[in-house]
């Protein structure tokens, strides 16, 4: 064995995964586990640990690893992260724990992630829940959204001896990793649904079918149903769309729209009602996870696709590993290109997308060099289906039926960073609903600060 | 779940259900709507709200067998119950939150078709309990189809029905109706608000800018989660893309695209859009969208 090298990861082989909803890569086995927590040089002064947005004990539970003593290496973890299998399979790892490993300085990381989710997975296997002892106080916390920051948040705050209720608009419990992240990524029924199961096991209550700002306002919740904070987790919110010509053809769908009838409603599956477009030739517009989920979403569902994205491969924001496992599925890529046009027929249905070449320039205010038109550089490209992945702009259900709530210049709401407390008292934020999108594992974070400065809020105010 | 205390059968393939919902029941306003679904592996179906009851927590809805999915929410009866009913979703009607004495000013003329009618009635109702008395309009294909007729007389000023074959009341299409009253008996209205079918409402909106009545349309396209999520139910309203679950469901119905709204909704619903999904999805549609049949 090669002591700079990881223990590789088993993984379904491409060919057969581009064509079914199976989890793409399949974890470590305990050998493969125990020999890859050998690696870890247990640094004192553990950088990893730094890099990580919740701050697991990463050398504490490698060490129960390599021991062998899995529920050991579990509770570890659960001090920290109540979504272990999740973060163990989305976060991105290379520029987190892993990108400040010692180990890899000279060689590879320690595969954190893929050790975090064979504890993860160890525990449900064996039906190990990690214990965690609370005294409950009785006083009354609401949660808006079970994404996970609100899962996150609603976690802590039990562990804290808080009475916690979380507020669903969907009507399954999860927000993104339900709806959005699909199933060969994220396995919904063992993975999310369990690690659910397990906040709720802490004593969290989980409300679905309820919007707040519709069914219910926060300022009601706190004056008639006698939650005393409010942690708003609300997500990331509406789907962006270019203004381009033929953009409401139909057969032009956001990436939300795709992945949530995949992924929630489950139409890829024969016996649940609701339909997909599923498309014989699909055009993916965007660079990053979402984008690179529809584009293996549809693929699965049999078409022939294409990503198009205006930068270089080197700007995509997805992380390497889903662009690698993408093209290695048969996903084409399109770079520096952009949409100018989607034509339709008469009827109204997508038959082409005439694209335009760019260019790379100078660096834009996000560090990245701004694509630039080249004149003159238009083609067409035959697609029957167009899924949009933009990005989203935020959600004005609660920050508009809130009042004294503070929202930027983009609407999102005005958060805290270090405890999520935002312009009203009581009420806390954070995720997507602050931070406009970015990742499950930064969203965890907030969810965590939150917990903290609704802790400190009432421990400062009597009951 | 939400418990069902009521159901029956108003018309051939016109159903209303009384529905435990505390919470929307509390909550919903004249103009907004909710989304349902029946069990684990139904859709999420967007349905008019008919009528609430904050005392009983409970929430009226009306709906049309459409396709697989409303057929299959046919069958429930009172006693059964829907895993999820979620709501109130969508704005509330502007006049719930303009100023009362302006609103009070106006003259309001109510155009409603089919089932269309169903999501017209608490706005009359509204008006009534806010002492204002409102023109209605009725129109139904035919006299059997026409519903909540004895509801309406109680809320409208003056209730005008037609059907297009004649079988009851007046003969002839709602827009009709407008002319006669507008041209011939010298009504004047301030606002018309119209609810039913694409068609009927583009008509409505067509006949309306000719007689400058301003108009509100409420739209109702494909949706999944109608919490502005998805973006499957947006719509070119003037210039600008809306999603009608919640910058909507209502709109001016003078800046509104129906043709375009039309081919989307078309997507489920025609021979040729059928053939295109058994074509495009193979396997994955399964007739349950609630729209092909």
């Amino acid at each position: 064995m090669d002591i700079l090298k990881k223990v590789p990861v088993r993984e379904q082989d491409a060919k057969v995964r581009a064509t079914n909803f199976e989890e793409v890569c399949y974890g470590y086995n305990v050998r493969e586990a125990q020999e890859e927590a050998a690696r870890c040089l247990k640094c004192k002064n553990a950088k990893c640990m730094g890099g990580c947005p919740v701050s697991i004990d990463i050398p504490g539970f490698i060490r129960e690893v390599e021991a062998g003593d899995f529920e050991a290496a579990a509770n570890v973890i659960a001090e920290a992260s109540a979504l272990p299998a999740v973060c163990g399979r989305v976060c991105p790892q290379e520029s987190q724990c892993e990108g400040k490993c010692i180990r890899g300085i000279k060689g590879e990381p320690i595969s954190i992630g893929k050790l975090e989710r064979f504890v993860a997975d160890w525990s449900r296997e064996n039906g190990f829940v990690p214990k965690v002892a609370a005294q409950k106080n009785g006083r009354r916390v609401a949660v808006v959204g079970s994404g996970p920051a609100g899962l996150t948040c609603a976690g802590d705050l039990a562990k804290l001896g808080y009475d916690v209720t979380i507020f669903e608009a969907l009507h399954e419990p999860g927000g993104v990793l339900t709806y959005g992240i699909p199933e060969f990524r994220l396995p919904k029924e063992t993975v999310v649904r369990t690690e659910i199961e397990n906040v709720k096991k802490l004593g969290v209550r989980i409300e679905t079918d309820v919007i707040i700002g519709k069914s219910v306002t926060i300022d009601e919740l706190m004056e008639e149903e006698g939650y005393e904070a409010v942690f708003i987790g609300s997500g990331a919110g509406l789907p962006k769309f270019m203004g381009i010509p033929g953009e409401n053809a139909n057969g032009v769908f956001s990436a939300n729209e795709y992945l949530t009838r995949s992924n929630l409603m489950k139409a890829f599956r024969d016996d649940y009602d609701t339909p997909i477009v599923a498309g014989s030739k699909v055009a993916v517009v965007g660079g990053g996870n979402v984008a690179m989920d529809a584009a293996r979403t549809a693929l699965r569902l049999g078409a022939r696709v294409y990503i198009v994205y205006r930068r270089s491969e080197a700007e995509l924001p997805a992380r390497v590993e889903e662009v690698h496992h993408a093209k290695e599925e048969g996903v084409e890529f399109h770079l520096l290109t952009n949409p100018v046009e989607i034509l339709t027929d008469e009827k109204g249905w997508v038959t082409g997308m005439i694209v335009r070449k760019m260019e790379l320039g100078e660096p834009d205010e996000s560090g990245r060099r701004r694509p630039v038109e080249v004149p003159g550089s238009d083609y067409t490209i035959e697609v029957d289906t167009v899924i949009m992945s933009l990005g989203t702009s935020p959600n004005p259900l609660i920050s508009s039926t809130t009042e004294g709530l503070e929202i930027n210049r983009r609407k999102c709401i005005v958060a805290e960073a270090q405890n999520g407390q935002t312009s009203r008292p009581g009420v806390f934020a954070g995720g997507d609903a602050v931070t406009g999108a970015a990742t499950v594992i930064l969203a965890m974070e907030a969810g965590k600060h939150g917990a903290k400065g609704i802790h400190e809020y009432l421990s400062g105010k009597s009951c | 779940m939400y418990r069902i205390l009521e159901a029956r059968e108003l018309a051939e393939k016109i159903f209303l259900m009384e529905v435990e919902a505390p919470r929307v029941a509390k909550a919903c306003q004249p103009g907004e709507f909710v989304i349902v679904k029946m069990d684990e592996k139904g859709e999420r179906i967007p349905l008019t709200i008919c009528d609430y009851n904050r005392e009983s927590g409970t929430v009226t809805i009306v709906f049309q067998i459409v396709g697989a999915s409303t057929k299959r929410m046919a069958e429930l009866k009172e006693g059964d119950a829907f895993q999820d009913f979620v709501g109130p979703l969508g704005r509330p009607s502007d006049f719930v939150s303009e100023d009362f004495e302006k609103v009070r000013g106006r003259r309001y003329l109510f155009v409603a078709g089919g089932v269309g009618t169903a999501p017209v009635y608490p706005q009359v109702k509204w008006m009534r309990a806010h002492g204002i008395e409102a023109d209605v309009i009725v129109g139904a294909k035919t006299k059997d189809l026409l519903i909540l007729e004895e509801e309406m007389e109680k809320v409208a000023g003056n209730l005008y029905i037609t059907t297009d074959d004649g079988s009851y009341k007046r003969k002839g299409m709602v827009t009709e109706v407008i002319r006669d009253l507008v041209e011939n008996q010298g009504k004047h209205y301030d606002i018309c608000v119209a609810i039913g079918p694409m068609i009927m409402m583009k008509f409505v909106c067509l006949l309306t800018k000719e007689l400058q009545l301003p108009t509100i349309v409420s739209m109702n396209p494909v949706m999944v989660d109608g919490t502005g999520m998805c973006g499957a139910c947006r719509l070119s309203v003037g210039k600008e893309v809306k999603f009608a679950c919640v910058d909507g469901p209502e709109f001016d119905g003078h800046l509104v695209d129906f043709d375009e709204a039309m081919k989307r909704q078309r997507i489920y619903k025609t021979e040729e859009g059928r053939a295109m999904l058994r074509m495009q999805e193979g396997a994955t549609h399964h007739g349950g969208c609630g729209n092909c049949g």
